[in-house]
């Protein structure tokens, strides 16, 4: 995971409400045995036709949307099951950041795990940002360091995140990292539980 | 006020604590298998990460591997994760108990069995019936992908201390009562959730008086209650059961090991979140009949009827079970048939557990319209009932013999329960669909599932006993 202080780039409008992990990964892939590779399948029933072709109605398809980092979605994104092939396939699509009105819980744990930025945002603030992404190619600014967005329309929101995980998603740290810092805790612990035994 | 052993255990494995984080804690065995551990090593991949302590991990087959034919893996997504395994095996320095290893068995049957699993120890797996481990003494529970890989780089993991909770059993069991009726009448009793938060301590003059096999039994289920981990403190039977393992300390250190594990039993004073006592004596063989392991009843009961209900809820919850598994309100227990017979998994695949039903069936037939199955729990298990002849009892009663795995107990390989057929099994989940879609399960014992097996319906195995006790 690579981490940042601000981000700019193309946002991607995906609105529709409810958006489950069946969705965003269907359980045919969950037989896979890598933690990468999975951005191929990401929305796999949305984004391919049945013969598996691109489906040009799918808005992920859009010429305009193309390697965008930030997706705009809407409310309870993310419900459903616990996997963690969830956060994984968005990532490996290349999504850093998800703007919603509102997160699953598990599914807001598991993308801060993965180095994925979710931000929630009123609703009425999300309903700006869908229109603008909606009708032509928009771009937006994520300033992470100082938790607000903004775009070239003068529009600027604040959002809120727990520091732990801000400091984390600005290193590009994982939880391991954060544990590996303790590493002469470890070693101790380790060097003194031998001398009792 | 004096101290549990699970507060005694928790102190111990505390690497760095600090306001308003959960404690670091040192994970003393880390148990592996194919199927909820190649995102983990392909994570410490990607950073270039180690295995911190190979030496405190180890790995085995077991979930999606075939207990007929051995030779032929037809499962194409079963073969690589069990060649996945292989290569991280040995990548990452773990040793790893492979398919054609005289150690290979299901994870929680071999820990156990090599020594691997002590008292006093921290003890995790990607799989939720970890809390097998705790028979031992030790705080053992499962955990998730992100945390397999957290382990394995770190050695530790991030834990907020569960709160604890007593669970006394005392008096002396019935006749054709077993470890296996206990849990089930504990989880009827209390509910599916009456563990949720809490590692709980089983203790009492019933437990005290089991072997190390019944006591693994309950805390395999203690997740079943909700509880991520269910212990026992470690006494004579126990020190007994690990002298000698492969793994277990030897000669002086193994006395040494005793004197310490002795300082970990719980206090008389000790304080607990939450009490429960059980009187042996009102526990009969149990029958699960719904879709989740508190939908329990005597084997001499009948189902619940609709109208009995508390609320709206329950009677939902009831009437779909009771759809599900095509049965009846008000139905007696006995009447159910049987068409499938599983003995096996994490829960019963022990020497006890398949001596205990070789019992019931030596001599006898399979009832005809039943298909039943042994799966023993370890390759070792497989030799030691060979070597009792036990395979035989079970072979000439119309019993299929097969090779360790979890087999029929989430049917991950072809081990399959076909759709709305009724299958008595001493496994550990009846969920839908556990044991194929459209399955019907019900947990038992492996007394009463032999029996099953011989009637094609549910007997009460204590009445069985008694008789033949007359005769």
């Amino acid at each position: 995971m690579s981490g940042f202080k601000t981000l700019q780039g193309k946002a991607a409008a995906l609105d529709r409400a409810n958006v489950d992990t069946d969705q965003i990964i269907p359980k045919q892939f969950l037989k896979r045995i890598e933690k990468t590779g999975f951005g191929q399948y990401l929305f796999y029933d949305w984004r391919f036709t049945k013969d598996g072709l691109p489906n040009p109605e799918f808005e992920l398809n859009k010429e305009e949307n193309q390697g965008a980092p930030i997706l705009i979605a809407n409310e309870n994104f993310g419900c459903g099951s616990s996997r963690e092939h969830a956060p994984w396939a968005l990532g490996d699509y290349g999504f850093k950041v998800i703007i919603a009105p509102s997160f699953a819980d598990i599914f807001h744990q598991n993308c801060l795990k993965n180095g994925l930025l979710p931000i929630t945002l009123p609703a009425e603030t999300v309903e700006y940002l869908l229109k603008r992404a909606k009708s032509q190619p928009y771009e937006l600014k994520v300033d992470l360091q100082n938790q607000v967005i903004e775009d070239e329309h003068n529009f600027s929101a604040s959002f809120s995140i727990n520091d732990y995980w801000k400091k984390m998603l600005i290193n590009g740290w994982d939880e391991i990292e954060i544990t590996l810092q303790l590493e002469k805790s470890i070693s101790n612990f380790e060097e003194k539980k031998l001398a009792v035994q | 006020m004096g101290k549990s052993i699970i507060d005694k255990i928790w102190e111990k494995h505390v690497v760095h604590r600090e306001e308003g984080k959960p404690d670091l804690m040192y994970i003393d065995l880390h148990l592996v298998h194919e199927v909820t551990s190649p995102q983990a090593f392909s994570g410490l991949r990607m950073k270039n990460r180690k295995v911190r302590r190979p030496d405190k991990t180890f790995a085995t087959v077991d979930h999606n591997i075939p207990t007929d034919n051995r030779k032929v893996i037809n499962d194409p997504v079963a073969l690589n994760q069990m060649t996945t395994l292989e290569k991280n095996c040995l990548e990452f320095g773990i040793p790893l108990a492979g398919l054609d290893s005289p150690e290979q068995g299901i994870v929680h049957v071999i820990g156990p069995e090599l020594g691997l699993t002590q008292p006093g120890m921290t003890i995790v797996c990607g799989d939720s019936h970890t809390s097998t481990h705790g028979a031992f003494g030790s705080i053992a529970f499962g955990i998730g992908t992100s945390e397999v890989e957290h382990v394995m780089a770190t050695q530790t993991l991030w834990q907020s201390k569960p709160k604890t909770l007593k669970l006394e059993i005392n008096g002396e069991l019935k006749k054709g009562v077993t470890a296996k009726d206990v849990i089930l009448y504990i989880i009827a009793k209390n509910g599916i959730g009456f563990g949720t938060g809490h590692i709980i301590e089983y203790c009492g003059d019933a437990i005290a008086k089991m072997s190390m096999e019944e006591r693994m039994t309950i805390c395999n289920m203690s997740i079943e209650g909700g509880a991520r981990a269910g212990l026992v403190s470690p006494d004579g039977t126990t020190f007994a059961y690990l002298q000698g393992r492969k793994y277990a300390p030897k000669g002086a250190e193994f006395a040494q090991a005793v004197e310490n594990w002795k300082e970990l039993v719980s206090d008389p004073d000790a304080a607990y979140d939450k009490t429960i006592q059980i009187d042996a004596a009102d526990i009969a063989p149990m029958v699960s009949w719904g879709t989740n392991p508190s939908m329990t009843s005597k084997v001499n009961e009948q189902l619940p009827k609709l109208e009995e209900c508390k609320n709206e809820l329950e009677q939902k919850s009831l009437s779909r079970a009771l759809d599900y598994m095509g049965l009846q309100e008000g139905q007696k227990i006995e009447d159910i048939q049987i068409q499938h017979v599983f003995i096996g998994s994490c829960t019963n695949s022990r020497l006890e557990d398949l001596k205990q039903a070789a019992e019931i069936i030596r001599g006898k037939k399979v009832h005809p319209q039943v298909r039943a199955l042994v799966v023993p729990g370890s390759q070792q298990v497989k030799k030691q009932a060979e070597a009792e002849g036990l395979d035989l009892i079970f072979k000439q009663a119309g019993f299929e013999w097969r090779e360790s795995g979890c087999s029929m107990c989430l049917s991950m390989n072809n081990d399959i329960v076909p759709s709305g057929e009724h299958c008595a099994s001493t496994s550990n989940r009846n969920f839908e669909g556990r044991q194929g879609s459209g399955a019907r399960t019900h947990l038992v014992s492996p007394l009463m599932a032999a029996a099953a097996a011989l009637y094609g319906h549910f007997v009460d195995v204590g009445a069985l006993l008694s008789a033949e006790t007359v005769q």
